[in-house]
């Protein structure tokens, strides 16, 4: 006799249920992840003031979170329109590299200049930059049926290598020593701190107008509407006469954008100067953040303070205990695991069930 | 003829749900016997448990005396149970034999398998041509490969939902034969079906579920289709009421030598299809399924298809070229064959699904969607349209089909359309749902709107329309008016075959 599992659906899921599930995952992944700090040696306890609360404590780590939330709540955003319609961007990273690129750009040809015009135009050269370079995997798509997940990803390593050689090339700082990177942008190109003394800058209040736009769009208007109808019932999008490829190409161009602004926020805000790995992976980060949130707009800003708070927390960690940065990916993952199956199981109860007689 | 199966006291419960309560029933070698109910009556539960898709709550089964627990259709068929089911399992790009070899525990489409299968097909007299691929074959074949499949293990039960749901009348005939035959060489069969007479020609007992009880059982050959019916529904059958005399107005809709080029190579071809619809008038199309009528439904609601020549007019306007909202706002309304996917959004609520159909041509808002409004209109046209609804504002998947069809076609009749076009309105609906929406349509052409009903149940197309007209591998008969038209005379067209068997390749 033997057993095996199944997955049974429930018929009602309760608010409470709701809102216990993400909260267990963490705790689940959180001595899940103390275990394997364990077994690698070193105090869970250290490990967990280190990774998670030290970074909510701590003002100067508060900040550096903060900061590290800005881009990927950004980024996230933008894929919660083409994950909600089910068009899969998977290259908001190349998006968000080419929104530097652009908006660095602006900031190194202005270089010397000052003007109270040169940071708005940066913004939306680094907007412009992520739209059209994301447009290609849409249009590539909607003319051609290419996959959109391939072309998305495959055009990340292309801004990587364009990034390369503009800063080895023509963008290299004369006076660098020959290190691939460019001049550092002047005062003007620099978003300054809010506050005296302060590192957070205007991009964080960009970022939380997204969330706001995004929440409205997607709650009360025809077009967040349209969006998700196209993600959940393509047959039943298409009866409302909703445009398949004007969806795709929308979401692909919001998504670009949002991307492409989170980019040069970060050169500007963050970086000072156009240098190769600026990216940091944020642009993949993101995709966790969007579905770790649901794919809500709330629920991206809440999580990617907590990718934020671990990626602080990894900093840290591996000065202090000398732990890998990779287990921060890890960690990562193991996160996003715990809430997918939470997920899973708030809309199916699991039965063990008799094999054979 | 000995008991095969009982089952005791069947019990089992959604939640808060009951689906079967108390079900007892025997079945006999050698009989055919019909499960009767209306949809939702609690029958597809019973089945599912008998064929180990489902495990009750309580009860027990029986086979040959023997208590048995049945927890995975592997198990069902081990203990002589077959079953074919309503919708099709076979690989479009596979051939019939192939398609059979699949579930067949350590068989391969080989020669030794070959002459198994062919052997068995020709003692029940089930032609099939084994080596051409599914896509390629008419429901009635595909069927015969299903039921040839369920017949490798020989059962020694057979279980068959709706199985002539598809079929043309004669394949049907061919159908009973085989049934016939089976059950004349001792084994058991349970015959699902909603269409009387057939269970009256074929059954030799019968028991009839309404809602999850057993509420009666019955010789079908020494009653009326009448009384059966009465016993599925319960208080008695409702019946239509025809519209006041009325007169019909100028054409609505006029589609003219329309060819619709295959979507893929498993679709079918229009070619020169013409029909007309005036105001005031109900124009059925009648068929088997699988002829063209959802390429029909698709080129005339612009939700899909190539019209390579020919063109549509609706109330007078052009709209061949048009997309869904044009011809919205030209006056038409559409009722797709899919309510969940299709017609709704399954995880959305009632009012907010009318959206869909509605944000091109009615106000629901300005920049931001008026989310009282919507549930103005849902609680009108649940009112109107007697939906029943487990909770004021419930998501589409919650309501059962019939009250979900209802709510779907108040959706389209509360925009007061010239044209309503129907693509099976009452599919998979209860009686009781059935003839509201029946009436519903005859009383909206009443009022001067046009209507047309694409539909596979030739009783509906017979009363409900002015006019029949029967489509048949893409293409459309005239129309004839209903009173000229006999039964047999519609079977005839929707099956005859000018080129015969060979052609069609």
């Amino acid at each position: 006799m033997s057993f095996h599992l199944a997955l049974v659906p429930r018929r009602t899921v309760t608010p409470l249920r709701q809102f216990l599930t993400p909260v267990a995952a963490l705790l689940v992944a959180v001595l899940i992840g103390g275990a394997i700090v364990a077994l690698m040696g070193k105090s869970p306890v250290t490990a967990f003031n280190v990774f998670i609360r030290e970074p909510l404590t701590d003002p100067w780590a508060m900040q550096e979170v903060l900061l590290k939330a800005t881009p990927l709540i950004l980024i996230a955003i933008g894929l919660l329109f083409c994950f909600r319609a089910s068009r899969w961007n998977i290259g908001a990273e190349g998006q968000f590299l080419l929104g530097g690129i652009c908006g660095g750009g602006v900031a190194i040809l202005t270089h010397g200049m000052s003007g109270f015009w040169i940071l708005p135009l940066m913004l939306i050269a680094g907007a412009i930059g992520g739209l059209v370079y994301a447009s290609i995997p849409a249009l590539l798509r909607t003319r051609f049926g290419i996959s959109e997940i391939l072309t998305s990803l495959m055009l990340v390593y292309i801004a990587e290598f364009l990034l390369d050689y503009l800063v080895r090339g023509p963008w290299r700082d004369p006076k660098g020593y020959n290190f691939p990177q460019s001049v550092a942008f002047s005062d003007s190109a620099v978003l300054q701190p809010l506050f005296e003394g302060g590192r957070l800058h205007a991009g964080l209040v960009l970022a939380l107008i997204a969330v706001a736009v995004a929440f409205v769009l997607f709650r009360r208007t025809l077009f967040g509407f349209a969006v998700s109808a196209s993600g959940d019932a393509p047959r039943a999008a298409n009866f409302a006469g909703f445009n398949e490829s004007r969806i795709t190409v929308l979401v692909f161009l919001i998504s670009g954008a949002l991307a492409g602004l989170a980019g040069v926020i970060e050169v500007s805000g963050q970086v000072g100067q156009l240098r190769p790995g600026f990216g940091q992976g944020l642009g993949f980060t993101a995709i966790i953040v969007a579905f770790l949130g649901r794919l809500s707009p709330v629920g991206a800003a809440l999580s990617a303070i907590v990718i934020a708070v671990l990626l602080i927390g990894a900093e840290s960690a591996q000065v202090t205990l000398k732990l890998p940065f990779d287990l921060t990916r890890f960690f990562m993952g193991l996160l996003l695991m715990c809430v997918l199956l939470g997920e899973t199981l708030n809309r199916y109860r699991l039965e063990i069930r008799r094999d054979g007689a | 003829m000995g008991e095969l199966v009982r089952l005791s006291g069947i019990t089992k419960y959604f939640g808060a749900l009951m689906a079967n309560s108390s079900i007892d029933l025997k079945l006999h070698a050698g009989e055919i016997h019909a499960l009767l109910g209306e949809n939702g009556a609690g029958k597809s539960t019973l089945v599912k448990i008998l064929y180990g898709l489902l495990s009750p709550d309580s009860g027990e089964i029986r086979i040959n005396g023997e208590v048995v627990t049945l927890s995975s259709p592997r198990e069902a068929r081990a203990r002589g149970i077959g079953m074919v089911f309503q919708h099709f399992s076979l690989f479009e790009d596979f051939t019939a034999l192939e398609n059979i070899a699949i579930p067949l525990e350590g068989a391969v489409a080989d020669k030794a398998l070959r002459e198994k299968v062919r052997a068995k097909a020709e003692h029940f007299g089930l032609a099939i041509d084994l080596d051409r691929p599914v896509y390629t074959l008419s429901a009635g074949e595909r069927q015969r490969i299903e039921i040839l499949r369920a017949l490798m293990q020989d059962p020694k039960l057979l279980i068959l939902d709706e199985p002539t749901s598809v079929l043309t009348p004669s394949e049907s005939e061919a159908l009973f034969k085989t049934l016939d035959k089976l059950a004349a060489e001792g084994a058991s069969l349970l015959f699902i079906s909603h269409k009387l007479e057939e269970v009256r020609r074929l059954c030799t007992a019968a028991t009839v579920l309404r809602a999850g009880r057993v509420v009666a059982e019955a010789d079908p050959r020494a009653v009326s289709a009448r009384e059966l019916a009465g016993l599925m529904v319960g208080d008695g059958v409702i019946d239509l009421r025809a519209a006041a005399a009325h007169s019909y107005g100028e054409a609505v809709l006029e589609c003219t030598k329309l060819t619709v080029e295959a979507e893929s190579i498993h679709g079918v071809r229009l070619s020169e299809a013409s029909i007309s619809v005036r105001a005031g008038e109900i124009v059925a199309i009648a068929g088997v399924a699988g002829n063209g009528q959802s390429e029909l439904y698709a080129a005339i609601s612009g939700e899909g298809g190539t019209v390579t020549s020919g063109t549509i007019r609706i109330a007078g306007r052009d709209v061949t070229a048009a997309d869904i909202n044009a011809r919205r706002r030209a006056g038409a309304a559409f009722v797709p064959e899919a309510r969940l996917g299709q017609a709704t959004l399954p995880q959305t609520a009632l009012s907010d699904n009318i959206v869909l159909s509605w944000h091109a041509t009615e106000k629901i808002g300005g920049l931001f969607i008026d989310k009282g409004r919507l549930m103005d209109v849902a609680g009108d046209i649940i009112q109107r349209f007697d939906v029943r609804v487990p909770s004021p504002d419930p998501l589409a998947a919650q309501l059962s089909g019939g009250n979900l069809q209802k709510y779907i076609v108040g959706r389209e009749v509360k925009r007061n359309p010239k044209l309503i076009v129907i693509d099976q309105p009452s599919w998979g609906v209860d009686a009781r749902a059935a003839t509201h929406i029946r009436q519903t349509l005859i009383d909206l052409a009443g009022q001067g709107t046009a209507v047309l009903v694409i539909t596979q149940d030739l009783d509906e197309a017979l009363m409900l329309a002015d006019f029949i007209v029967v489509m048949r591998e893409g293409e459309l008969s005239p129309a004839q008016r209903v009173h000229d038209v006999t039964r047999e005379a519609i079977g005839m067209m929707m099956t005859h075959r000018e080129h015969g068997e060979g052609a069609h390749i």
